[in-house]
């Protein structure tokens, strides 16, 4: 409150107590703190993970020649599990969210898809990997030698497709369901601030449930729907349990396959896997890789709130 | 489609019958038209099924394996000298809550103060506007990350290769702290400030108006954003596993030594199980079924607290 900043200074003794002193001081305190355990982050991470940046050959794990040859296909395939998770989320995603404001026959049938979602959030990621190792990733072998024979001539599906189901695909299926939920989330909110006049003029001019939200409730929301699948590719680029579970993986590959057997890693699911037994400057190299995985969770987020904001002032 | 070409469709079907009202009444969509709208229907309904079925699945999965180890050992035992069948979780149930309790320790007065900061003192100020941008980003940052930077801080206070729970704790509060000062802050705005102002104007200071009005009107909500933040890190993994490492025994010294936790738990019986596979996938189950048990019961919990803002009592 702005306005009682006023009141204080204005106050009978027209000086602060001690009271208020001590009380206003320590909340200050905790917000300096806050900012400073940002910068402590980026400190502790930069003096610990510089030194791996120049590292050579013998210092890094996996084999890797330099710190470029070891980070490029683990960023590589962070990105590429993430983007397939977020073409697989982001349909079911505004669905599920239309299908909670729009389209719920009631206040309650809202509240309780509301729950749901907030359930789905909640379930820890190394449950999710426990299950897409044991449960989904059989299942999906099917589907693979299905895609392998009929679309076997996309790079996609080319090569002979993995008995274990432990592939991209599998795991960028996990990290969809994972991101699902804070993806609708975003756009429930949006669609929630679709102006009421815009869809009873809508409705007004004869226009069907569908054709209402495609004129009035989607261009609204546009921002949202867009900020919120950044939210999603970055909460997917930082996922790391279920990946590391899920994927069989061979840390310096670049493909483009989702099928195979021959996987390219994750930056977090690599970082999970390595360091339990990693020592000395391998450890380093594991904090450089943290770094670079902030800076690009970072640059997602901030394109994130930008969009948001945009259509914020629109 | 915008709004200005179904008004200019609207015009159209409007002047070809003369009258308005009764095009409204009179014209149904075309069938081409009810069949789009079908369609999407049809769609939505997908979306939602699609959204059901994975958690179906996944806690259908979690109670039928998980309960097939689901006996008292699992709960009076650690995993200590166990090679094969047999042993429990006790260990990591109590890493989770210790670690949990010391998460929770610091985040919550360290959240809920700067969320006190941000709405009542520094609103438009420079120290505002910087904790909020860290707060964004701090949001951001991936869990795996606080891990390291927590790794990072103990292995240059207290030398390479340091474990403790107390780290891991460290680790999980920079992902609580971002989330309690979100929910605290959005709470704190709901506080009507005819509340703030009349107690002003009764001649309190400001920090007692703050502890006497404002927080305890807020308490209902501010305790159910501590327990989603509670929710939100209880299920973490990989901070943990790279921080608080891992053990078979208990420990209860949450400065000293490796320290087991329920997600690590489920996470190692997977990757480093022993000869009786079996014996190992139960156990990660069973861990999976305790793990989503707590975290249900917390989300009901914040659930079912009542509204965010206390009813102001006008009798007492």
């Amino acid at each position: 409150m702005t306005d009682s900043r006023v009141a204080v200074s204005g106050g009978p003794a027209g000086r602060r107590s001690y009271g208020e002193r001590v009380f206003s001081g320590s909340m200050k305190g905790a917000a300096i703190a806050v900012a400073l355990i940002l910068v402590g982050v980026l400190v502790f991470l930069a003096a610990k993970g510089g030194p791996a940046f120049g590292d050579g050959e013998g210092d890094l794990p996996a084999h890797a020649t330099n710190f470029l040859a070891l980070a490029l296909p683990l960023a590589f395939g962070s990105v590429w599990v993430a983007v397939v998770a977020l073409l697989f989320a982001a349909l079911p995603a505004i669905g599920v969210a239309l299908a909670a404001t729009i389209y719920a026959p009631s206040a309650r049938f809202g509240r309780f898809l509301g729950a749901v979602l907030d359930l789905l959030a909640a379930v820890p990621s190394v449950v999710f990997g426990l299950w897409g190792l044991k449960v989904l990733a059989p299942a999906m072998v099917p589907l693979f030698e299905w895609l392998h024979a009929k679309l076997g001539w996309l790079p996609f599906f080319s090569g002979d497709p993995s008995v274990t189901g432990r592939t991209v695909l599998t795991a960028s299926v996990v990290v969809a369901v994972m991101i699902l939920p804070i993806m609708a989330a975003m756009c429930r909110e949006s669609f929630a601030l679709t102006p009421p006049a815009l869809i009873e003029a809508a409705y007004a001019l004869g226009a069907t449930r569908w054709e209402m939200v495609r004129s009035a409730v989607l261009p609204v929301a546009r921002s949202g729907i867009v900020a919120g699948g950044m939210l999603g590719l970055g909460r997917a680029l930082g996922e790391t349990m279920a990946v590391a579970m899920v994927l069989s993986a061979t840390p310096d590959l670049i493909s483009f396959n989702v099928i195979s057997s021959e996987n390219p890693s994750t930056i977090a699911a690599f970082i999970a896997s390595t360091f339990p037994e990693s020592t000395g400057s391998r450890v380093n190299a594991l904090i450089a890789l943290g770094l670079v995985l902030f800076g690009i969770s970072l640059l997602v987020s901030i394109a994130g709130r930008r969009i948001a904001k945009k259509g914020a002032q629109a | 489609m915008s709004i200005a070409e179904l008004v200019k469709g609207g015009e159209r079907t409007a002047s070809g019958r003369g009258d308005a009202v009764t095009t409204l009444a009179a014209s149904k969509p075309s069938p081409a038209r009810r069949a789009k709208n079908a369609l999407a229907t049809g769609a939505v309904v997908a979306a939602v099924v699609l959204t059901a079925v994975p958690l179906t699945l996944v806690i259908w999965a979690a109670i039928r394996r998980g309960s097939e180890r689901l006996d008292l050992t699992l709960f009076t035992h650690s995993m200590r000298g166990v090679v094969g069948a047999g042993g429990g979780l006790l260990h990591a149930l109590t890493g989770t809550l210790l670690i949990t309790a010391a998460t929770a320790a610091i985040a919550i007065p360290l959240g809920l103060s700067t969320a006190i900061y941000l709405t009542e003192y520094g609103s438009g100020g420079r120290l505002a506007a910087i904790t909020r941008r860290a707060v964004d980003i701090m949001v951001s940052i991936p869990s795996i990350v606080a891990g390291l930077a927590a790794y990072a801080l103990f292995s240059l206070l207290l030398g390479p290769g340091t474990r403790s729970g107390l780290a891991g704790a460290v680790a999980l509060a920079m992902i609580m702290i971002p989330v309690v000062v979100r929910s605290s802050e959005e709470v704190l705005r709901l506080v009507p400030a005819d509340l703030r102002e009349a107690g002003l104007a009764l001649g309190s200071p400001k920090w007692r108006v703050i502890r006497k009005i404002v927080l305890p009107t807020a308490l209902p909500g501010l305790t159910a954003g501590a327990v989603l933040g509670v929710a939100r890190i209880i299920g973490e993994t990989a901070p943990l596993l790279l921080v608080a490492g891992f053990t078979d025994a208990m420990n209860y010294n949450l400065a000293e030594g490796r320290m087991a936790t329920l997600p690590v738990f489920i996470y190692t019986q997977w990757s480093s199980k022993g000869l009786d596979t079996a014996a190992y996938d139960q156990r990660a189950w069973a861990g999976a079924l305790v793990l989503m048990a707590v975290v249900v019961v917390l989300q009901l919990a914040a659930r079912a607290l009542p509204p965010q803002i206390a009813k102001i009592r006008r009798n007492r």
